[in-house]
């Protein structure tokens, strides 16, 4: 425990005598630029996530499985990777089964070790829901957990995403305060803002470095 | 330096100064000094000379203490705090005479302005002088702007001149805005943008002979956009940046040239050409 | 790898290298096109003024709010971080850092890494130390692998391979990776992608930096656009973050306004791609994420400014590159030239702290103290200030006890004197107006050559006579 006392009492002897600052943070500067009216919420974050190359549509809540199914054969994609422990992997399921939809959906039910090299290179998409989303910076919420773990959203080419529009705030700290972030937080809170990229080259943007090439967010207008 | 602080103990942590306010004019005085700076002295005299044209025409009585010399910046931008504190001190005390002091050089009047409290930072005492003296330090064309409310009638033929602005006089002074301003009241005067206009010239006092490729590089750089701007002539208020900038362009046998704003004001506003 | 050139070895001055950089017309461009386009990209982040401006001032008082606490914070953030399941270890040294991080990956057999972008396992020379123990660590970031697999050092903190333009990443590729030659940067990046999604696939071990480390909720926050640093943390077995001490924070609001002053000021970005926040390892039920996470906290330095209260706003960055940016000087010499892991502004003021001036005597009067770094810097560093006070720290004599790590880099008594004679001059009128006299009477016969100066200008040949003799004559005359 040495270096860790010899730090410590370093940086308590630089400040001997004085007392902690005073927790001034005005909550007003990060607010007050970022409201908008409910009627331009989803405006301003469509318009965000367009920017950066994501793909939004505006659906009904009954419609979003016919969408998905539409996305995959628009692209000649041949599986989807899916929650089944979910809700919206439910749907997708019975969505699938009844449609009689021709790609192979695969539930990322076991751990990662059992099938990492299939997860790295031959899962064409996949579908999760978010925690929400924010409009300030055109961001989706995602708080992975054992139903619907972190990779989904990472590994494949193609992630689709549902957010409902109830969900989306104005700003990243209404959405602290309104989830009671600092209550507790997931072992891995993610905000995403669209596919990967790179402009590590000459500056020139380029998607798809590491993570999803494309980023679809569907956005259920009635939920 | 008491504002740095959110308690008296001298290792408390620092927060950055609170923003200034907009600097609150006086009205305009009968008498002003005027802290000639040792660049002009030696190398630019007739251009503080015009300097004290202008004020008088303003219907100023102007003071030049004869024992004035250099603000200290020099010794103080090299680390050298000892010598520049005694050469500050020289020229605090003849300035105490309550007299707002007149600099026709940004980057001197922000010594007095802004650097002097950090120069007399262990002495409480003198920093009591030092605010008195930030508080009436203007640098030339801000109190031409703003004291005297200067209003003119350009007799010059058209011309169009480029603006450099020092980065001190910038930060610290506001310079480009008051000599843009001060420019805009001329009827035939066209400002001209630059390419980089605010990029640094590359003088930078003692910088320029420490690293002289690095600041050559950038003087090169400076003084091409400056040609290419299409204006006549390059003028501005601060001796260092005109001496780096007119020493350059002679090395490099350009025929273009910078003056001194002092200078090119009295032209435009006396019709005399500066002596 | 092997034939790195370590930074502690450079035998030439920042100078030199510096006249090597400027003679280099393709990096003096990339430089050149790039900062530019930051600029740009920075100005068009922050239309608004009042704004910008009220948002730094809350960054630097969250920050100062932060260091002012910083022992206690660390230890809440500790506490935490245990609770939440991550190890904490703390390294006084570069040196100690690197032993931890081995000493993890030993006890997991491990031989692979791969590594996110991390500025602080630039300073370990982590790649070179695990390669020297049997260890790969491979750089994942674009930018960073592109550096690593040419034998070079990152020139920029946020764009690692800035100097290189895209047909020089395409004769690396093919000549290091047996690809064909491409100039369409979007291929480029794709072989990247292949290339390394294996290498995730494979690794041991994940290593990342942390760009803040809050200690409200034992949360470890990183941001970045390519999503390798959601794979370092989240594909392999083990995470290992490194981090500098400073990079703590009180509350999770806290990153609010933090997280748009970086990724604003950095890129122009309102958000990074991914906001990467990480509070523990993988719980029995999950099924992906690390079953290891480990935190190691660095000093290196960084409780040497700390100790004192000027030096101490260092600590503030925030790693944006904004100074570095906005920098004439670094603009025009590049990353390189600085010689060091930090370069530009930045660098200049903290590099000391960790390598000591002596090591980096060039670097507080490698510039022309311009201003536009602080101007830019959104937790507001005084830059300019804190190099003034570098240059000071400098010049002391070992008698006057410089208190900056082997500070007196540049103490000359011969320099010294020069001073003393300046100021005998300018604070005796008489002796300063013979000095006038003398200069303006004897200006034919100034010297044609004044040292550095007429390397760029000709001689400065003084008036014909002083503005205190034009003064004294128009005043004695009335005026007017």
């Amino acid at each position: 425990m040495s270096a860790r006392s010899n730090i410590l009492n370093k940086l308590r002897a630089g400040l001997a005598g004085t007392a902690p600052r005073p927790d001034d943070f005005d909550d007003k500067l990060v607010t007050e630029p970022w409201l908008y009216a409910p009627e331009d919420r989803i405006l301003r974050l469509r318009t965000l996530m367009e920017a950066v190359h994501t793909e939004v549509h505006q659906l009904a809540s009954a419609d979003w499985p016919a969408k998905v199914q539409q996305l995959l054969d628009s692209r000649n994609l041949g599986n989807l990777l899916y929650a089944p422990g979910t809700d919206h992997g439910q749907q997708l399921a019975q969505h699938w089964q009844s449609a009689g939809a021709t790609q192979d959906l695969r539930a990322y039910d076991r751990p990662i070790e059992d099938w990492k090299e299939e997860l790295f290179w031959q899962v064409d998409a996949s579908l999760t829901g978010s925690a929400g989303g924010i409009a300030a910076t055109g961001s989706l919420v995602l708080w992975p957990d054992r139903h619907e773990p972190r990779l989904m959203s990472l590994l494949p080419p193609l992630h689709i995403a549902l957010l409902k529009a109830s969900e989306i705030e104005d700003n990243l700290y209404a959405m602290m305060q309104r989830q009671h972030w600092s209550a507790g937080l997931p072992t891995n809170l993610l905000l995403v803002s669209g596919p990967s990229k790179t402009a590590d080259i000459e500056q020139v943007l380029a998607y798809g470095a590491h993570g999803p090439k494309e980023l679809v967010v569907l956005i259920l207008e009635d939920a | 330096m008491s504002e740095l602080f959110y308690d008296a103990a001298p290792n408390a942590t620092r927060v950055a100064p609170e923003r200034s306010a907009p600097r609150v004019y006086p009205a305009k005085p009968a008498e002003v000094t005027l802290f000639g700076t040792c660049v002009m002295d030696l190398f630019f005299p007739e251009a503080g000379l015009d300097a004290i044209r202008l004020l008088e025409r303003e219907g100023l009585r102007v003071h030049f203490p004869q024992e004035q010399s250099c603000c200290g910046q020099p010794a103080w931008t090299s680390g050298y705090v000892n010598e520049a504190r005694d050469v500050a001190r020289a020229q605090l005390n003849l300035l105490d005479n309550g007299l707002p002091v007149v600099v026709p050089s940004g980057s001197c009047a922000g010594m007095f302005r802004q650097h002097y409290r950090e120069v007399f930072a262990d002495e409480p005492a003198t920093l009591k002088r030092v605010a008195d003296l930030a508080g009436r330090t203007f640098e030339l064309t801000e109190f031409l702007l703003h004291v005297c409310k200067v209003q003119w009638h350009d007799l010059g033929q058209p011309t169009r001149i480029a603006l450099h602005t020092s980065c001190s006089a910038r930060r610290e002074m506001n310079t480009h805005l008051h000599a843009r301003e001060l420019l805009g009241k001329l009827s035939n005067v066209e400002r001209l943008d630059h390419d980089h206009e605010s990029e640094c010239c590359g003088f930078g006092g003692t910088f320029s002979v420490r690293m002289p490729e690095v600041s050559g590089a950038m003087v090169l750089d400076k003084t091409r956009s400056l040609r290419e701007s299409g204006a006549a002539e390059m003028v501005t208020a601060d001796g260092g940046c005109l001496l780096n900038i007119n020493g350059s362009l002679d090395k490099q046998q350009q025929a273009f040239r910078g003056r001194h704003l002092a200078s090119f004001l009295w032209e435009r506003v006396s019709g005399e050409v500066s002596s | 790898m092997s034939q790195r050139i370590p930074v502690t070895e450079l035998t030439d001055s920042f100078r030199d290298r510096a006249v090597g950089a400027l003679a280099d017309g393709q990096l003096r461009t990339n430089f050149r096109v790039a900062m530019d386009s930051l600029m740009q990209k920075r100005a068009d982040a922050f239309p608004d003024e009042e704004e910008r401006e009220g948002l730094r001032e809350l960054g630097n008082h969250i920050k100062a709010r932060a260091l002012s606490q910083l022992p206690d914070l660390l230890e809440q953030l500790e506490a935490k971080l245990t609770e939440n399941g991550i190890k904490v270890h703390w390294a006084e040294t570069t040196e100690q850092a690197n032993r931890i991080v081995h000493g993890i990956i030993e006890s997991r057999q491990g031989t692979q890494v791969v590594k996110g972008k991390s500025m602080v396992s630039e300073e370990m020379e982590m790649n070179d130390y695990l390669a020297e123990r049997g260890v790969e660590c491979l750089e994942s970031d674009m930018g960073e692998y592109i550096v690593q697999l040419d034998g070079e050092k990152p020139s920029h903190i946020i764009m690692p391979a800035i100097h290189k333009n895209r047909r020089q990443v395409s004769k690396l590729f093919h000549d290091k990776l047996g690809v064909d030659e491409t100039e369409d940067v979007n291929e480029l990046i794709q072989i990247g992608r292949r290339t390394l999604r294996k290498k995730f696939l494979e690794a041991d071990v994940g290593v990342s930096g942390v760009n803040f480390a809050i200690a409200e909720t034992g949360t470890l926050l990183l941001v970045e656009n390519e999503g390798n640093g959601r794979m370092s943390t989240t594909a392999p077995p083990v995470h290992v973050a490194v981090t500098g001490i400073e990079k703590v924070v009180g509350n999770l609001r806290d990153v609010v306004p933090l997280l748009s002053l970086l990724t604003r000021s950095a890129l122009g970005q309102p958000i990074t791609t991914y906001v990467n926040m990480i509070s523990g390892p993988r719980k029995a039920d999950e099924l992906d994420g690390p079953e290891e996470v480990h935190l190691v906290l660095l000093d290196n330095g960084r409780s040497g400014a700390f100790a004192d209260a000027q030096l101490r706003q260092t600590l503030n960055c925030i790693r944006c590159g904004a100074c570095m940016n906005h920098c004439p000087v670094y603009t025009r010499v590049g990353g390189h030239t600085y010689g060091e892991v930090y370069p530009g502004p930045i660098g200049k003021i903290i590099t000391p702290h960790m390598v000591g001036l002596h090591q980096v005597p060039d670097h507080p009067s490698a510039s022309s103290l311009c201003g536009a770094c602080g101007d830019v810097c959104p937790v507001k560093i005084p830059i300019p200030e804190l190099l003034q006070r570098l240059r000071q720290e400098n010049v002391k004599s070992p008698a006057e006890q410089p208190q900056v790590k082997d500070g007196g880099a540049k103490y000359s008594p011969g320099e010294r004197r020069l001073w003393g004679l300046w100021k005998t001059l300018n604070t005796r009128p008489g002796l300063y107006k013979l000095f006038l006299w003398g200069a303006t009477r004897l200006r034919v016969l100034a010297p044609k050559n004044v040292g550095p100066w007429t390397d760029n200008h000709t001689a400065p040949v003084p008036a014909r006579r002083s503005l205190h003799d034009l003064a004294k004559q128009h005043l004695n005359k009335g005026g007017q």
